[in-house]
């Protein structure tokens, strides 16, 4: 039978509607609102979480030494530099102790001046005792006056007191003169314990302040990190607990350490709990102090428990839910959270139990009528 | 029966169909403008969606925090938490810049959420399409898909590296840009504390200032340049309120307590669509009417050239006394059928076409469905033409020259 030209047409005409028609059906269905959402899908398992906490802090040192003058003057010498070691009781500088040295010398010269007073004193006080010994004799024999002999007894009183003042002076003098060199001492830097030099911050002819410093000197093996963990996460945070040091210089190179203490004062505006941590062993070199450091502590592992990741965990109402698949269709199923751990996992206390099937990651916001489309990974997500 | 219009067209039916699928072009990219009207005004919608918030602390007198910048210390948070009503308040963070990622970057609005979690503290994204929400407290983002990157990726804000831990779908600000969330502290970071250079050259001119650095007072200069590079700032604090109290009520008496300024979602939507892309909105929407003209007219002039085409048909037609409404109703049939194409068409191209576009575009049931409306009105109209033209034809036509 042929086919007449007409059937031909009819056919052509069919074959580019059929296909547009279905074509434009699934793209009514299949996108906007009234396409299915793509959903992925987790499993509820049980594991042991192993919790930790994150922080930052920077590299301190635990003994820092400010040493500077407790006069005002000028700087005369400083003999360190930065990053000079330097041991307990080396002298590291002197201030410049301008009429100080001259003034010692004053002292050095009243001092020999009350000394010669002092022997003056004891030669007229020896005289005038033996003139009073003598006049009490002659007296007893008759010879001379009383009147004489009072004189003698008086003068010798006198001679008494003269060099009793002449002995509190020489003391006087020789303590105003320890005084000026224990000032002349003083105006030497000396370290008070052995150390590193951190910080120079005067040169020989700056003036300055009392109590200013001019060198600072830190103890290199008392390194340890001032570390801050945000209020809201740092439940569990222990003196102890063992910690990966991250410096910021040396990239993903943990180092081991331990918390040393928590402090027991927080930051009240940053809210933030402080805690320092030390190096297990410091690294060498020395970490610039100041440094940025990231810290995670290890808590202890926690019993094992149905666990899901905080991608899954959706709120509804001000509840905490997943989306759980029934039949596969999904409900809201309110469910308790327990701990985390810092890879995403949360512990489930109640609501799901081991093998139910959750909602993970959705392509837009999940209602309770949705029609869902479960894949391997959202497109999108993966282009 | 036999159709007359169904003949027709088997008869030139190559012309046909490849006249509704130009129809079909035309008709696709006026619903094509008319989703990126409805995609700008689904951002700004998405923008304050995403938030979750119900109402929005700003700093006062200012249409912060999308429309205008604005500031507030960051520890308002805790006096606003005390009003009644609030049942959730937590400092929020946006600000639009370069984000890089190995040599290259791109334009995002990073946003420093406070922390908490999702559901729990306001500013957090409620869904993710792969990876986990952030759980340090320092140097994790979660990405938006639109921005291009991936798991794994560590990507540079201002001064510090982050790890993008998350990706998030249609979190975009109110221009489209890309959102990528990361903690509260950094992005303060980012956003109040200057660059390197910055901060050299700020403490060489504290230096330099007489009046801070006083020989007599030596750790004057130290705490004035402590105190210049403080970050306790942010641009606004996000509020859910407690089931029963009226956003109106809340809002008003946090103004006139905390003395700044509070917007409710209404107003913020006002905010954003009203005011923030207004102009472009209706540039767009000015664009899409004159499209929709055009299309008309092009509609219209495609029908009534058809039926000029086959005007000598006609004429065979009346000749052999064929009823006027007979082929009136072919040559509306005929139009109808060509919107029809045209319309299946546009609609397969723009919905296929959408994705391309590199802001969102949102086609609507609802717009398809007036836009079917209208082109079937268009052909029902031009036939109106074509048909009166058609029915004035001398039959003598048909024989004559």
């Amino acid at each position: 039978m042929k086919r007449s030209p007409l059937q031909g047409r009819i056919l052509a005409l069919l074959a580019i509607s059929i296909p547009l028609a279905a074509i434009f059906f699934y793209v009514g269905l299949r996108s906007g609102p009234l396409a299915p959402i793509a959903v992925t899908v987790a499993t509820v398992k049980t594991q042991k979480l192993a919790p930790a906490l994150f922080g930052i802090g920077t590299v301190e040192a635990r003994h820092t030494y400010r040493i500077g003058p407790t006069f005002a003057g000028r700087l005369k010498r400083l003999d360190v530099h930065v990053n000079d070691r330097v041991q307990a009781g080396q002298v590291l500088g002197e201030m410049d102790p301008v009429d100080l040295d001259d003034r010692i010398r004053s002292q050095d010269s009243a001092f020999r001046r009350s000394e010669a007073a002092l022997r003056e004193a004891t030669a007229r006080h020896a005289y005038t005792q033996t003139q009073a010994e003598r006049y009490k004799q002659l007296f007893a024999a008759r010879s001379t006056s009383e009147e004489t002999l009072f004189t003698r007894q008086y003068e010798l009183q006198i001679a008494e007191a003269a060099l009793m003042a002449a002995r509190e002076d020489v003391a006087r003098i020789r303590a105003d003169r320890e005084a000026l060199q224990a000032q002349r001492n003083s105006l030497r830097l000396i370290a008070p314990a052995d150390g590193v030099v951190v910080l120079r911050e005067a040169d020989p002819g700056t003036t300055l302040v009392a109590g200013q410093a001019v060198v600072e000197i830190i103890a290199p093996h008392s390194l340890w990190i001032n570390a801050r963990f945000d209020q809201i996460s740092a439940l569990g945070l222990a003196q102890e607990l063992p910690a990966q040091i991250v410096l910021r210089s040396r990239g993903e190179a943990a180092l081991p350490g331990r918390v040393l203490r928590v402090e027991p004062k927080a930051d009240a505006v940053t809210e933030e709990t402080l805690a320092k941590v030390i190096f297990d062993s410091i690294p060498l070199p020395l970490p610039p102090l100041g440094e940025l450091a990231e810290i995670t502590l290890a808590l202890d592992p926690l019993l094992e428990t149905p666990v899901l990741s905080n991608a899954a965990i959706r709120f509804e109402d001000g509840k905490a839910g997943v989306w759980k698949l029934i039949e596969g269709s999904p409900r809201f199923t309110p469910i308790k959270l327990g701990a985390s751990d810092l890879d995403g996992l949360v512990q489930v206390l109640e609501g799901l139990d081991i093998g139910d099937q959750v909602v993970l990651h959705s392509e837009s916001a999940l209602r309770a009528k949705s029609r869902i489309h479960v894949v391997d990974f959202i497109q999108k997500a993966q282009q | 029966m036999i159709s007359l219009a169904g003949r027709d067209i088997l008869h030139a039916w190559g012309k046909f169909v490849f006249t509704g699928v130009g129809l079909g072009l035309l008709i696709g990219v006026t619903l094509i403008m008319a989703g990126v009207y409805r995609g700008m005004v689904d951002d700004g919608k998405a923008l304050l969606d995403n938030s979750g918030a119900d109402l929005w602390v700003v700093q006062k007198d200012t249409l912060g925090p999308y429309a205008e910048s604005s500031s507030i210390n960051d520890d308002t948070y805790r006096s606003i938490l005390a009003m009644p009503g609030v049942a959730q308040a937590a400092n929020v963070t946006y600000l639009t810049m370069q984000v890089r990622k190995d040599g290259t970057d791109v334009r995002a609005m990073v946003v420093g959420i406070a922390p908490g979690g999702p559901g729990v503290t306001p500013g957090w994204p409620l869904y993710l399409v792969a990876g986990r929400q952030i759980t340090r407290s320092h140097y994790e983002a979660v990405a938006d898909v639109a921005s291009g990157f991936k798991l794994g990726d560590h990507i540079i804000i201002r001064r510090n590296h982050y790890t993008v831990v998350g990706l998030t779908r249609r979190m975009v600000s109110s221009s489209g840009d890309p959102m990528i969330f990361i903690p509260l502290k950094d992005a303060q970071q980012a956003q109040f504390l200057k660059d390197n250079d910055a901060i050299w050259q700020n403490r060489r001119r504290t230096r330099a200032n007489p009046a801070f650095d006083r020989p007599g007072t030596p750790g004057l200069l130290d705490a004035v340049i402590d105190s210049q590079s403080t970050n306790a700032y942010v641009n606004a604090v996000l509020v859910t309120l407690k089931p029963g109290h009226a956003p109106d009520e809340v809002a008003e008496a946090i103004q006139r307590w905390k003395r700044l300024t509070v917007h409710t979602r209404f107003q913020m939507e006002d905010i954003l669509i009203g005011k923030l892309i207004a102009t472009s909105a209706r540039q767009i929407a000015m664009f899409l009417v004159i499209l929709a003209i055009v299309s008309a007219a092009i509609v219209a002039f495609i029908i009534y050239s058809l039926t000029m085409d086959k005007i000598r048909e006609i004429a065979v037609l009346k000749l052999i006394g064929t009823r006027n409404q007979t082929i009136a109703s072919m040559l509306m049939q005929q139009a109808l059928a060509l919107g029809v194409i045209g319309f299946v068409v546009g609609k397969i191209t723009a919905t296929f076409a959408a994705p391309l576009f590199p802001k969102y575009v949102l086609l609507m049931p609802l717009d398809s469905i007036v836009g079917f409306l209208a082109v079937l009105i268009i052909c029902v109209m031009a036939s109106i033409v074509a048909i009166r033209m058609a029915l004035k034809v001398d039959p003598a036509e048909a024989v004559g020259g």
